[in-house]
């Protein structure tokens, strides 16, 4: 049974309850209809219609004709293999990097007590304190001179891959769920002789299920929508990842194959989306009330 | 990890010993190897947080007074590049842009989910069918959504005229025209990211004990009054928190105007991280552009210690 909200069962099961409800559910699902799925059935229409019917005025609301050209044209002329390509090693590495190195670290943090382990978190969570975009410039300057090594990490995936760990967020997201584990379980797998890496890897990874699928599907998402640091980071026409790549073609391309590519670029995430869906709204929803 | 997998017998048998009292000298040396062990392990994510969030923040303050091109020798110019970006015609555009869309985006981008949300919480039917639509648009990626609006907005053939057209409404110049092009913006950011902010005020009205509005409505209650004095406090915390996140996010406005105007028409939509780019990426000026980003640090800075402060004290709460 739902608990009872602003309207009452009694209320909404008048007459009159039950037509203003009815009246109500109906306008938002025209609403929520035209405002968010219409756009993009616009968009993937579109992408169908020839470049004489998509110019014209009024539009048709279903193409003429059902062309595919401009998704095959797309598909080639853009080189949309390559970026996707790109894009996906940029993802991939990124999770990679940050769920093995942030996991490492929040271990560490959470049950290995490291001298000055209080102060660097401290530091780390300071990092929260300072908005991402505010200081892409210096990050862009040390990225492309590294202190001490002298190497460059523009137009390396290794430009997007390391500066993703330094996402204080995870690392506090996991730790936090390090904490909570209980001391009993890796104190006997102590004293049975496992050593520290052992132990996270048999006992507290299996149990940090749920916490490393949220950290993994925030790294994915970010990256795989990310588009200033990746357009500084990639000059490189050929290493550019699809979002980058799209701004930078879409100047001199005709409008339907445009189109046609920006809904192959969104097709991985909103696939992954419709799949995951109910863990990924159950971690937003969850994620507020807790803080 | 097949290394501590296999270790020897001897090796476990000397851990277990350390609970007994150990030798004199021994538990320093103890100590100093659960201390390489700790650091082993801390050591990657604490070289990358050194390298792309520490240093860039200390460098931001120190090129801030530098005069600095990348491959010379910086220069110490003082507070030059300060006086430099504060002088440029497009620093006041900016900031005021800047502050105008965060202005709109809490005014339109905030009382739309709320209001969203209440209705979404009494609906009965279809429930999973909402949230998933509502938060369609925040998976497509923002390149995608800034350049479908720039074609919804195209002054010919677009759908935003059309639309007007055909209710027989006179047209807009949408993100082209000086005064209409942030309003455009706004509404392509409250439509790209309201789904997140709806859910979590979802969330947050679900937790909200139904007795409460029992109790308002035989005190005889109406239903706005309810909404003012039950919901609204209820979920006081979580609208301030989000209104303090959405502050944050928005003051950092970037791919929008950079895709859909370019920061026109007249810098109309350029926003003080647009500001910044142009310093780094078009001038070669990275002094002024990390003059600029302390400013926009230094404001953005003292939201973010609220959030924090807000989420803390709303953790002990709980």
């Amino acid at each position: 049974m739902t608990t009872r909200t602003l309207l009452s069962p009694a209320t909404l099961a008048r007459p009159r309850g039950k037509a203003v409800y009815w009246t109500v559910f109906t306008g938002v699902v025209v609403l929520f209809a035209l405002a968010f799925l219409f756009p993009v059935y616009w968009m993937v229409t579109g992408a169908m219609k020839s470049p004489d019917e998509i110019a014209q005025t009024p539009p048709t609301i279903i193409p003429k004709h059902w062309h595919l050209s401009g998704y095959t044209d797309a598909w080639s002329l853009m080189q949309l293999p390559e970026h996707l390509w790109n894009t996906v090693v940029q993802a991939a590495g990124a999770w990679a990097f940050q769920l093995v190195l942030c996991t490492a670290a929040a271990y560490a943090l959470s049950k290995l007590k490291p001298a000055f382990g209080k102060l660097i978190l401290g530091g780390i969570l300071a990092t929260l304190m300072v908005p991402a975009q505010a200081l892409v410039v210096p990050k862009y300057l040390t990225a492309a001179d590294l202190p001490l090594i002298h190497t460059s990490l523009l137009n390396s995936p290794l430009g997007i891959w390391l500066p993703a760990v330094a996402n204080a967020f995870n690392l506090y997201l996991l730790k936090r769920f390090f904490d909570q584990l209980p001391r009993d379980v890796m104190e006997a797998a102590e004293i049975d002789g496992a050593g520290k890496l052992r132990i996270l890897w048999s006992i507290v990874l299996p149990m940090s299920r749920p916490v490393l699928g949220v950290v993994s599907i925030f790294a994915l998402v970010a990256v795989w929508q990310d588009f200033l640091w990746p357009l500084m980071v990639f000059s490189d026409t050929d290493k550019q990842p699809i979002s980058v790549a799209l701004v930078q073609l879409s100047q001199n391309i005709q409008l339907t194959v445009l189109i046609a590519a920006m809904v192959i670029a969104s097709i991985p995430m909103v696939a992954m989306f419709l799949v995951f869906q109910r863990h990924i709204i159950a971690g937003i929803s969850a994620g507020s009330t807790k803080g | 990890m097949t290394r501590t997998a296999t270790r020897s017998p001897v090796e476990a048998t000397a851990e277990r010993q350390v609970q007994a009292p150990p030798p004199a000298g021994g538990r320093g040396r103890r100590r100093l190897i659960d201390q390489a062990r700790a650091y082993a392990f801390l050591i990657g994510g604490l070289i990358c947080f050194a390298l792309f969030s520490w240093y860039p923040a200390i460098r931001a303050v120190v090129i801030a007074f530098q005069k600095y091109t990348p491959g010379s020798s910086p220069e110490w110019v003082g507070t030059a590049n300060f006086t430099q970006v504060w002088h440029d015609p497009e620093f006041a555009a900016a900031w005021r842009n800047t502050l105008v869309f965060t202005l709109l985006a809490l005014l339109i981008g905030f009382a739309i989910p709320f209001v969203l949300a209440l209705v979404l919480n009494e609906l009965r039917h279809w429930k999973a069918f909402f949230r998933v639509v509502v938060y369609l648009p925040v998976m497509i990626p923002p390149v995608v959504t800034a350049l479908l609006w720039k074609w919804f907005y195209d002054p010919g053939a677009g759908l935003a005229n059309e639309t007007l057209r055909f209710l027989h409404l006179p047209t807009s110049n949408w993100s082209n025209g000086t005064d209409t092009a942030l309003i455009s913006l706004v509404i392509v950011a409250t439509w790209a990211n309201l789904g997140g902010t709806v859910l979590i005020y979802l969330a947050a009205l679900q937790s909200i004990p139904g007795e409460l509005y029992e109790a308002a409505e035989l005190d005889g209650a109406s239903l706005l009054q309810r909404v003012r004095y039950v919901t609204i406090p209820q979920t006081r915390f979580v609208i301030l928190m989000l209104m303090l996140l959405q502050i944050i996010a928005t003051m950092q406005v970037f791919t929008e105007p950079f895709v859909i105007t370019g920061g026109g028409p007249e810098s109309a939509t350029v926003t003080v991280l647009y500001l910044i780019y142009k310093y780094a990426f078009l001038y070669n000026d990275f002094g002024g552009a990390c003059a600029l980003s302390v400013m926009l640090l230094v404001l953005l800075g003292v939201f973010s210690a609220l959030y924090l402060r807000l989420t803390r004290s709303g953790e002990d709460d709980l």
